[in-house]
């Protein structure tokens, strides 16, 4: 039987999934940085 | 590399360092793939699904270049006691268990159209699903000996030999689809050697500069968060203590 499916909808899923997980990662990443050289420096002023 | 065991010289350089990495990483990377989506043709055998190459490949070299990282600066760690390369392999395991999530999703995404089937046990999948589970149990291991203070250097030293053990799955990763029958393709690109056309290749090759990239941006920003956790918590324990 021969299965007829869109080959775009799986090359868009994917890069979604590619370009959606990399900028999640580098956006949380930056976030955690930041939030944590923001609690040393508090730390350093008390 | 002694030279850079000062945490202090090494923040310094990771301040420049770190955006000049992320900002033509994200560039190079995305821009391979909007010239992978747009402007190379459609594969003869595997049609438009050959696009998914671009983001397909330069994660599975990430994810297991992840863990090399790890088994290398566990190494550094437990015979040269550098102080920053447990930091370096801690930062690299969520970068590297990210990548390896997104080519195991993006690989089952194309193994749909093209072998009719989302997932096979075979050598290849097995093995990289593997390496998943091991940056799971690398992350949570490193977690609990940060958070046990009491455990300290000892701890430190098994999630070491935990990514040293660890690295033993990465040449299976790369040799399982010469080893075992798979659905998974043979190597295309080896030493010197690729059997992709130019047309595929190119993209190909920035898009995975530009990962590569993003990947040691990300690990040195985590380097800078793991290492303003470590001052925050032995200024808070001093103060403490005083």
């Amino acid at each position: 039987m021969h299965e007829k499916l869109d080959q775009w909808q799986f090359v868009m899923a994917a890069l979604v999934i590619g370009v959606v997980g990399t900028l999640v990662l580098v956006g949380w990443t930056l976030w955690a940085m930041q939030r944590a050289e923001k609690r040393r420096d508090k730390a350093k002023e008390k | 590399m002694h030279g850079f065991a000062n945490p202090a010289r090494f923040l310094r350089m990771a301040r420049w360092l770190m955006p000049l990495m992320l900002v033509p990483g994200l560039i190079l990377a995305f821009g391979a793939l909007a010239w992978g989506l747009f402007m190379v043709p459609p594969d003869r055998l595997m049609g438009q699904t050959v696009r998914i190459l671009f983001i397909h490949v330069p994660s599975a070299w990430l994810g297991m270049a992840g863990w090399s990282t790890i088994a290398i600066a566990s190494l550094v760690e437990l015979v040269w006691r550098h102080p920053l390369a447990g930091i370096a392999a801690r930062a690299a395991a969520v970068p590297g268990a990210a990548f390896t999530a997104i080519c195991l999703a993006t690989g089952s995404i194309w193994a749909r159209p093209t072998w009719g089937t989302w997932w096979v046990w075979d050598g290849r999948l097995t093995s990289f699903l593997i390496l998943l589970f091991l940056y799971f149990g690398y992350i949570a291991l490193a977690n609990a000996a940060q958070r046990d203070a009491a455990a300290g250097e000892g701890a430190s030293r098994v999630t070491a030999i935990f990514g040293l053990v660890g690295a033993v799955n990465i040449p299976i990763i790369n040799r399982s689809v010469i080893w075992w029958n798979s659905l998974h393709q043979p190597p295309s690109i080896t030493a010197g050697k690729s059997s992709i056309d130019g047309t595929f290749l190119w993209p190909l090759l920035i898009a995975a500069i530009g990962f590569t990239l993003i990947f040691g941006g990300v690990v040195l920003a985590r380097m800078r968060m793991l290492l303003a956790d470590i001052q925050t918590e032995a200024r808070l324990r001093r103060k403490a203590m005083a």
